[in-house]
């Protein structure tokens, strides 16, 4: 049995002795044999984002980061070297001449992490290092606008790295301006509450993990700041497997999305929960798992915890576009079968 | 200078910016009262040992458990449970089963044969202690451990006061009362049956005492005027109970009519269907709402059987064994009005339920006492007009059950320790209450309540078998895993995980946690996610 299936049989009700009280809900669990508890749970994780970084109070994006390369670093023995595109991580974890970085790490430009990833790989193979990883890492701006040519052509080419996107869903440390992962109706400094049809446009949007998907690579996941043990699952996983790789995370941003710094793990499981941000793993190219909703919510309940959903509540028509966001977390629910009961999965 | 080509500063590691300055709010641990503790009339800290029964360190459990209460397996049984109602877990699905896993953890001591932790160096002091109910055994136990002499003189044939001769053997086996009885005795108590004291005053001088606890309870039955002719057979709750101890059991007849509608009522009539009765009826003035009995008994009574009258009372009884009854009704006020409207019901024995009185004889001699509604008046210390007099159980104005007057003992037992020692005894200040809002129950796993298996209903009205029986091992981890540990760290590591700026030290296993204030910005996250509530926020000072 693999530590994904031993996760999948905690918890339940139909055995009482395999009742844990929170089960893997939690960081950790003092019930739970050791190998059972999450990366982050250990005493002597890397911390490989250290302490006096720069990011906001509540940053999702920073708590993610940690999640992720911690559980990078655990499942490659540490043999790690994680390239990084510009945006707010590498703005707040390296002001010259200080680093938050507790392991090889590589900055360029904005546009270029996928390629300058590629090269890191390469020059590892051709020292003969091949059992040292890359991990290439970005914001949603460096990774579905900037960056989006040089990602395409890395997952085209199969080239050895794990690709992870912290998806904040604008420009955050620039001023808020609005990316391609900018859902409809929230308003950014370039889409302002304004007009007939007020925030960002209701386009068609941009789904960079489907996207990749359709590059047949072996591996495709979405994870959650509010999902922790999947979150860890699923790294772990892709470091299981070579060529090119691609994880997805949400990480609500307090000072863009208008919320409390307190909320943000409460924002990102909202979104889980009502089906705006379905969790699921694809292997080459088809979607192999999802993670069902434990307790389905309306969307309302995620967009008014954030100013910059505050407008669509405040006319009729902002009501309509609020059901046409409902409609797409019930497409989402269907179309990835997320209320689907938790035995079924995998 | 041998630096690379543009390169002019030495690589620094980002923990020389201390971010804790951003901080206008700082995360605090903190410890809150959880509502079951709070709502426990013995003082126990029932968070605390079900923590340790949920890592199966059941004796740990039981350990921590006795520093309240000396008798969990009686409790485990006869307590009316008001934590189970103030349970937090109760808002999610069914509170926690914590009087069925005290039950277990008693039951485990007694199996195992758990001996209390020796008691404290001797003080030289001497307590006596009257009565040896649940009150007087629990003070006699509190006081022993704090390292006093203790005698309890009890005027019956055998310990236990009402656990003995007021609950009958289907809730109470003699077994489990004599097992906590004799671990008590084995602490260096001393326990004098069969005699009555007769005056408080002369018994302290006799046994070298500057004070005492008094706990005789309240075993005089009230009586109520009913007429009733030469050959009717009128009884009352208390003779009755206390009868089934001995070996003539009570003769009650094949139709018994017990009139009331406390808990008492309701032993009556179990036990007379036990003891062969075809009919046993309780007939009480006003309806099932407003009955000071608890429901889930009237539940187990009216399925073995026993019927009940509401809205009804006795005018008189005839020789032929006819009861003359009247139809109530409840005024604006809630109060039963006569109807006038009368039915008459057979019966070959009536038995009064209607409350016990004190015995108050002890106290005649007695200077500074003061004495209301025919109980005794004590302060917040337990202690009576009389100084070094102390008072507690049945005797003193009280809701008068068994955990009741576990809880008065443990408290007097303080407070005469203190007095020993010439101080007085301060309560250390209640912390806040974890309410359900303080808690993050996202967290928690969904699983129902255990619901304690129930003897079979043909024997249940047949034989004197207990009714409920027990957990196993197994589904007691299961019942005590369902607490949400509110308001105490449980060490899920939640806030150690969630801290964006790892400024959450981990101290290890049982050390819990502390914060790194250097880098916390006060974003307030280990708060919001943490389960049990068990971190606050407050504003920085300066």
């Amino acid at each position: 049995m693999n530590r994904h299936e031993k996760l999948m049989e905690l918890p339940t009700q139909r055995q009482p002795v395999k009742f844990y009280q929170t089960g893997t809900f939690t960081v950790g669990n003092r019930l739970l044999p050791e190998n059972l508890r999450s990366v982050q749970a250990d005493i002597g994780r890397t911390n490989s984002l250290n302490s006096g970084h720069r990011a906001c109070q509540g940053c999702g994006e920073a708590l993610g980061a940690r999640y992720a390369i911690d559980a990078a670093m655990r499942a490659t023995d540490n043999q790690l070297v994680a390239v990084n595109a510009t945006g707010c991580l590498e703005v707040f974890s390296t002001p010259y001449p200080e680093t938050s970085w507790q392991i090889p790490w590589i900055h360029s430009l904005f546009g270029n992490a996928a390629a300058v990833a590629s090269g890191v790989a390469a020059a590892q193979r051709v020292r003969g290092r091949p059992h040292v990883r890359v991990v290439a890492q970005g914001g949603d701006g460096g990774t579905t606008d900037i960056g989006f040519g040089c990602l395409s052509g890395m997952f085209e080419r199969n080239d050895d790295v794990l690709y992870i996107c912290y998806d904040n869903e604008a420009y955050m440390n620039t001023g808020v301006q609005r990316s391609s992962a900018t859902p409809p109706g929230a308003r950014t400094a370039t889409t302002p509450a304004l007009g007939r049809e007020p925030g960002n446009v209701s386009g068609t949007g941009k789904n960079v993990p489907l996207i990749a998907m359709a590059h047949r690579i072996p591996y495709v996941a979405t994870a959650s700041v509010a999902n922790l043990h999947d979150l860890e699952l699923k790294v772990t996983t892709a470091m299981e497997f070579h060529g090119a790789r691609y994880i997805h995370i949400h990480v609500p941003c307090p000072l863009g999305w208008g919320s409390l710094p307190a909320d943000t793990i409460r924002i990102a499981r909202l979104a889980v929960e009502s089906g705006l941000f379905p969790l699921f793993e694809a292997r080459d190219g088809h979607v192999s798992a999802r993670t069902p909703i434990r307790r389905k919510v309306a969307v309302d309940e995620y967009l008014k915890l954030q100013k910059r959903f505050a407008h669509l509540f405040a006319s009729p028509a902002g009501r309509e576009r609020i059901a046409l966001i409902q409609a797409t977390a019930d497409r989402n629910i269907e179309e990835f079968g997320l209320l689907e009961d938790e035995a079924t999965r995998g | 200078m041998d630096k690379p080509f543009a390169i002019t500063l030495d690589v620094g590691s980002s923990l020389a910016n201390k971010t804790g300055s951003w901080r206008a709010q700082r995360p605090l641990y903190v410890d809150r009262l959880p509502p079951c503790n709070n709502a426990c009339p013995a003082g126990e800290n029932i968070q605390h040992w079900l923590y340790h029964a949920e890592s199966g360190d059941y004796e740990a459990a039981w350990r921590a458990l006795v520093v309240d209460n000396p008798l969990p397996a009686i409790m485990g049984r006869v307590c009316y449970h008001p934590c189970e109602g103030a349970c937090n877990r109760g808002q999610l699905d069914a509170a926690v089963g914590i009087n069925s896993v005290e039950r277990f953890l008693g039951d485990e001591a007694l199996h195992r044969g758990w001996k209390f932790d020796p008691p404290a160096p001797s003080s030289g002091k001497k307590v006596l202690v009257v009565g040896a109910g649940p009150s007087g055994l629990s003070a006699a136990y509190h006081l022993r451990r704090m390292g006093h002499a203790v005698k309890i003189v009890e005027a019956g044939p055998m310990a236990g006061g009402m656990m003995r001769f007021g609950i009958p053997k289907y809730r109470l086996p003699r077994d489990v009362l004599d097992g906590e009885v004799a671990r008590i005795v084995d602490l260096g108590v001393e326990l004098e049956l069969g005699r009555k004291v007769s005056d408080i005053h002369k018994a302290m001088q006799a046994e070298g005492c500057t004070a005492a606890f008094l706990a005789v309870g309240a075993h005089i039955a009230k009586r109520a005027y009913i007429p009733a002719g030469e050959a009717a057979r009128m009884l009352d709750a208390v003779s009755v109970l206390r009868g089934m101890e001995g070996d003539d059991k009570p003769m009650l007849g094949r139709r018994v009519v017990v009139y009331g509608g406390g808990n008492t009522a309701l032993d009556v009539a179990r036990t007379a269907k036990r003891l062969g009765a075809t009919e046993s009826i309780i007939v009480y003035r006003r309806t099932r709402e407003k009955m000071p009995a608890h429901d889930f008994e009237v539940e187990e009574a009216l399925q073995e059987g026993v019927l009940i009258k509401w809205l009804s009372t006795i005018k008189n009884m005839g020789d032929e064994g006819t009861l003359t009854v009247e139809k109530m009704e409840l005024d604006d006020k809630g109060f039963p009005q006569p109807t006038g409207e009368i039915e008459t019901l057979a019966a070959d024995s009536l038995v009064l339920a209607l409350g016990q009185d004190v015995d108050l004889s002890l106290l005649e001699n007695v200077p500074g006492l003061e004495i209301k509604g025919g109980v005794v008046q004590v302060g917040a210390n337990m202690m009576t007009g009389f100084p070094g007099l102390f008072a507690g159980g049945d005797m003193v104005p009280s809701e008068r059950t068994v955990t009741v007057a576990v809880g008065h003992g443990k408290k007097a037992a303080r407070h005469i320790d203190a007095w020993l020692r010439g101080t007085a005894y301060v309560a250390p200040p209640k912390h806040e209450i974890a309410a359900f809002d303080k808690l993050n129950a996202w967290y928690y796993a969904d699983a129902p309540k255990t619901v304690r298996p129930m003897l079979d209903l043909a024997r249940r009205t047949s034989t004197f078998d207990e009714v409920v029986s027990g957990l196993n091992e197994t589904n007691a981890l299961f019942e005590a895993r369902r607490c949400l540990s509110c308001g105490n760290c449980f060490e899920c590591d939640n806030c150690y995980g969630v801290c964006p700026d790892n400024s959450v030290i981990k101290l290890g296993p049982g050390k819990r946690f502390e914060f790194n204030y250097d880098y916390c910005k006060g974003c307030g996250i280990c708060v919001s996610e943490c389960p049990c509530g068990a971190i606050m926020m407050v504003p920085e000072t300066n």
